[in-house]
């Protein structure tokens, strides 16, 4: 039996996949190193700048011009490498030769049989371990801007080419052929972005290009162990756009199959607005690529010393703070996996450390502080958690104190006695709301004897009185309680 | 009857116009004068750049006159390779593809030497893309031998070795890539060097094959390659390749003699088919190699025949790992960024057409024979199996400068031959390189050294072998052999 169906994950089949097959999806990610400087010569790395300004003589593939290794490049690559549990190997760069306008040299510098990385894995949310074939570095190429026409390059009456892209570096992760599903695929992009964003070597955005996702998808009879003839997709944009283009792909296979054809091995690309797949390049007239270890570069020697230092430098995992966080703060998945991809998980532990109350560190950090905390501390953090959850501040107050400490610091009572958030004793509650009752006695009436349905709509119209009253002082909970206890005598 | 010239030796210039007792500035005149005085007949150049030449002796003369110190070619006139880029000067590996191309930016061997204070006069012919052993794949039309117009001068640096070999300018600069600097030295009657693979830099030198290709000096005397080649020589760290260690000093060698030296002659480059020759080294040239090998023992060396089978295994190697680099290295033409663009419906058809119109019949040949080597499925066979030979060159070479300091062997298989004598059958043109070959799929140095004439009355060069950083020890034996050619 092979390692392939070895990982098979029961019930992972795609729910409109027709019965008895099954997905299998490798994934091919590439993930812009977030260095200073580009692969091979000096020019800025930066993203949205004026064409072709970041250049240079190495960048534009000039006649003579010469690489030299960013080592700040393989730096990052390599703690990846390790990050992802692959072997770090002394390693050789390949020349990967083809014509396309937007490849200076037409050709590549890339990695080809000694990569950098290779033979690492992955664990999802769920525990299920995707295997890594390779994680090597490569230049990537320009970009082509194609005027007239659609847009492609098929039709358009010109392109331009703007090199400013040329020669960032890039990481390539393949994964083994060990996804099931469009969810799987789905899970392992969003870990995969989790540890290239906790090492800090990208950005990691698929929106912006500086993660780009390819499948290569073929379905199988569930049971069997054969890989059959495969399609790479491309041109998706997000993980929506993957499950989508995953599914959609495996239906199209499936259909072809049941209708006596077979897939023919091809690129194809993703139109996420017509939800569907087009044919790209035939493999069969694919070119070959013609590799053959770049002269203009030495081989790049690691060492067990190399290897230390890298173990060393790397912060603990998403999936071992991932257990951590759910253990202290008993919060959903959903809402760990959100503070992890913000990298806000270590701020949680350290504020529930602090004494607060990890409900409300979850809420706040999720609803209030998506931007980020700013000049907040942990122990600032939890102190006005502390005057929450202890009556001195209601929720609206809560916020307002927050985004001050945010802004510019400071303590959280000192903000609240200089903004008049004074605590509200029961008595001055009461007062106000007998003054409201005074008012409206139907509406009172029609609180404490209606239905269920009538009740909840007058405590809703209660309550608006008070924080009206109140001027949005008064604690929801302390509200609610009074009023309940009001009914009820 | 065509005018000839002498020109001074570039240690003689230097010290002349750094003591005052001579200006850049006549230098410059003189060196302009004998060049342009030749161009008609022999071709040397792409382009002389007379104007540009004359300001930069100007401003040198008038360092001098305001004190400041000058470089150790001050005032030196150089001619330098048209595959060498140049800032502001186009620069077009005698290819029209690269029509109309000026670079931003100079190698690093053109600035080390304008920061010596030499003096650029022009960018000199060679066949396109350095392809060729006699100059004749050019572009812009062959170069002439100095010595007999109606003889090629050897290639790929064809005009560098030309220009020197008229007597027009002292130095100029070439590229060997398996031998196109030496082969043409020798045809010229020139000293020519082809340094450790990684003592010059590369930056800035249009590539032909990376892994084989090496700038160095033409120049009239000994003294003046090793002058030129510690100023060009050295790490230069935007070349990955360049090696990271002090450039030996090289003058400093010169008068040391090879008393006690152990030096090894080919016997398959011997031209004496009784020790397992290959076939093709005339007669007269294995008569001045043998003469070369005696003057040097006659100066004290121990001197042995040596059997390195891989050395004649060199040929087949190199027409695979030569054109394999050069088919990734000139992909780069394709008529987007620069030079010829050629109409074409898309981007790929024109990249076609461009290429089709730009370059010529010897660059496709090896184009397409690159190509073929590196396709998969025949890579084990072409490619990956030239490179074992070539481990098996390096391993047997080393293994033999065990016992060894240096080794010794004929430049060229003959003398200059006539002009398209050879251009018909492009496989006699390439076993001209079979003696220099050996040292570019090594990385070893060697240079020819002029060795008196042919039974034609042409030069003959023989070639100083020497392990890896080892030119100081080539250079002591090319200075005895250079003063045994004298008498
Ligand atoms: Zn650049």
């Amino acid at each position: 039996m092979s390692e392939q169906t070895a990982n098979t994950t029961p019930g992972a089949v795609a729910a409109d996949l027709p019965e008895g097959w099954e997905i299998v999806i490798g994934l091919e990610v590439h993930v812009e190193l977030n260095t200073a400087t580009k692969l091979f010569c000096g020019c800025p790395n930066s993203f949205g700048d004026e064409p072709n300004t970041n250049v240079c003589p190495t960048c534009l593939g000039l006649p003579g011009s010469l690489p030299v290794l960013n080592d700040r490049a393989v730096e990052s690559a390599m703690r990846l490498g390790r990050a992802l549990n692959c072997d770090v190997n002394s390693s050789v760069f390949s020349r990967k030769n083809y014509f396309y306008p937007d490849q200076p040299k037409d050709y590549q510098v890339s990695q080809y049989d000694l990569p950098t990385n290779t033979e690492g894995h992955i664990t999802l949310a769920d525990g299920t371990r995707i295997g890594i074939e390779r994680a090597h570095i490569e230049e990537d190429a320009g970009k082509l801007n194609h005027g007239g026409g659609d847009g492609r390059i098929h039709g358009a009456d010109y392109s331009m080419a703007d090199y400013n892209r040329a020669g960032v570096p890039l990481v390539e992760i393949v994964s083994h052929p060990e996804l099931r599903s469009a969810a799987d695929a789905r899970a392992y992009v969003s870990e995969l972005r989790s540890i290239v964003t906790a090492v800090d070597v990208s950005d990691a955005k698929m929106e912006e290009g500086s993660m780009r996702v390819d499948a290569n998808v073929s379905v199988r009879p569930i049971g069997s162990d054969e890989l059959r003839t495969r399609c790479e997709v491309k041109n998706i944009n997000s993980l929506r756009s993957l499950e989508r283009a995953i599914n959609f792909e495996a239906r199209r296979h499936v259909d072809l199959y049941d209708n006596g054809e077979r897939p023919k091995q091809e690129t194809r690309h993703w139109d996420e607005e017509a939800g569907r797949s087009r044919s790209g390049r035939s493999k069969e007239d694919a070119e070959d690529y013609r590799y053959f270890p770049e002269p203009d570069l030495v081989p790049l020697v690691v060492t067990d010393d190399d290897i230390t230092r890298l173990d060393a430098s790397l912060p603990t995992m998403p999936s071992a703070r991932r257990a951590q966080l759910g253990e202290k703060s008993g919060a959903s998945n959903d809402d760990i996996n959100l503070l992890i991809e913000r990298g806000q998980d270590g701020f949680a532990l350290e504020t529930i450390d602090a004494g607060a109350d990890a409900k409300r560190v979850v809420v706040h950090l999720i609803n209030n502080l998506s931007e980020g905390h700013g000049q907040l501390t942990a122990a600032s953090f939890a102190a006005m958690i502390r005057m929450e959850t202890g009556g001195d501040l209601s929720s609206t107050q809560a916020k307002e104190v927050l985004a001050e400490m945010v802004a510019s610091g400071g303590d959280p009572a000192a903000i609240a006695s200089a903004k008049g958030f004074e605590a509200m004793d029961g008595g001055e509650l009461e007062s106000i709301l007998d003054g409201i009752i005074a008012e409206n006695p139907d509406e009172w009436q029609r609180f404490c004897d209606g239905d269920d349905k009538e009740k909840k709509k007058m405590q809703g119209m209660f309550t608006g009185q008070i924080m009206k009253a109140t001027k949005g002082q008064a604690d929801g909970a302390a509200v609610a309680k009074l009023l309940a206890q009001k009914s009820a005598s | 009857m065509t005018e000839s010239f002498q020109t001074p030796s570039a240690t003689s210039i230097a010290a002349g116009v750094r003591d005052g007792s001579q200006s850049a500035a006549d230098v410059i005149d003189a060196a302009i004068g004998a060049v342009e005085a030749r161009e008609g007949e022999l071709n040397a150049y792409n382009l002389v750049l007379a104007d540009d030449a004359r300001t930069a002796a100007a401003a040198i003369d008038q360092k001098i006159a305001a004190g400041e110190t000058v470089g150790p070619l001050a005032g030196v006139p150089v001619a330098i390779k048209d595959n060498m880029c140049t800032t502001g000067v186009a620069t077009t590996c005698s290819s029209k593809i690269l029509e109309g191309w000026v670079p931003p930016y100079s190698a690093t061997v053109v600035e080390r030497l304008a920061a010596a204070g030499a003096v650029m006069v022009g960018k000199t012919n060679l066949d396109e893309f350095a392809m060729g052993s006699s100059t004749e794949n050019s572009a812009f039309g062959p170069s002439k031998n100095p010595h007999d117009i109606t003889k090629v001068p050897g290639g790929s640096s064809g005009g560098s070795a030309a220009t020197v070999g008229a007597g027009a300018v002292p130095v100029s600069l070439g590229s060997d890539t398996g031998g196109s600097i030496r082969q043409p030295a020798s045809l010229c009657g020139v000293v020519g060097v082809k340094p450790t693979y990684g003592m010059v830099s590369r930056y800035g030198l249009i590539a032909f094959a990376s892994s084989l290709d090496q700038i160095g000096p033409f120049t009239t005397t000994v003294a003046d390659a090793a002058l030129v080649l510690e100023v060009i020589g050295g790490h230069d760290p935007r070349d990955s390749t360049s090696i990271p260690e002090p450039m030996p000093n090289l003058t400093e060698a010169l008068g040391k003699g090879v008393d006690g030296l152990r030096i090894g002659i080919i016997s398959e480059l011997s031209g004496d088919p009784s020790l397992g020759s290959v076939e093709g080294i005339a007669p007269d040239v294995a008569a001045r190699a043998a003469a070369a090998a005696a003057a040097l023992e006659a100066a004290g060396a121990s001197i042995e025949h040596v059997s390195i089978p891989s050395s004649v295994h060199g040929l087949p190697a190199y027409y695979l790992i030569a054109p394999a680099e050069a088919s990734s290295n000139l992909a780069r033409y394709d008529g987007v960024r620069y030079g010829l663009r050629s109409d074409g419906p898309n981007a790929l058809a024109m990249n076609a057409a461009s290429r089709t119109e730009g370059f010529g019949e010897e660059v496709k040949r090896r184009i397409m024979l690159g190509t073929y080597a590196l396709t998969s499925g025949y890579y084990d066979a072409y490619y990956g199996q030239a490179q074992k030979v070539r481990t098996l060159m390096i391993d047997e070479f080393n293994a033999h400068y065990q016992n060894f300091d240096l080794l010794l062997s004929p430049t060229s298989p003959t003398t200059a031959f006539e002009l398209d004598a050879k251009t018909a059958d492009p496989m006699t043109m390439y076993v001209n390189d079979v003696c220099t070959i050996p040292s570019n799929l090594t990385g070893q140095p060697a240079m020819s050294v002029p060795f008196g004439v042919g039974d034609d009355g042409m030069p003959v060069g023989v070639q100083v072998l020497a392990p890896m950083m080892g030119e100081a020890t080539m250079f002591r034996a090319a200075a005895v052999l250079e003063e045994a050619a004298r008498v």
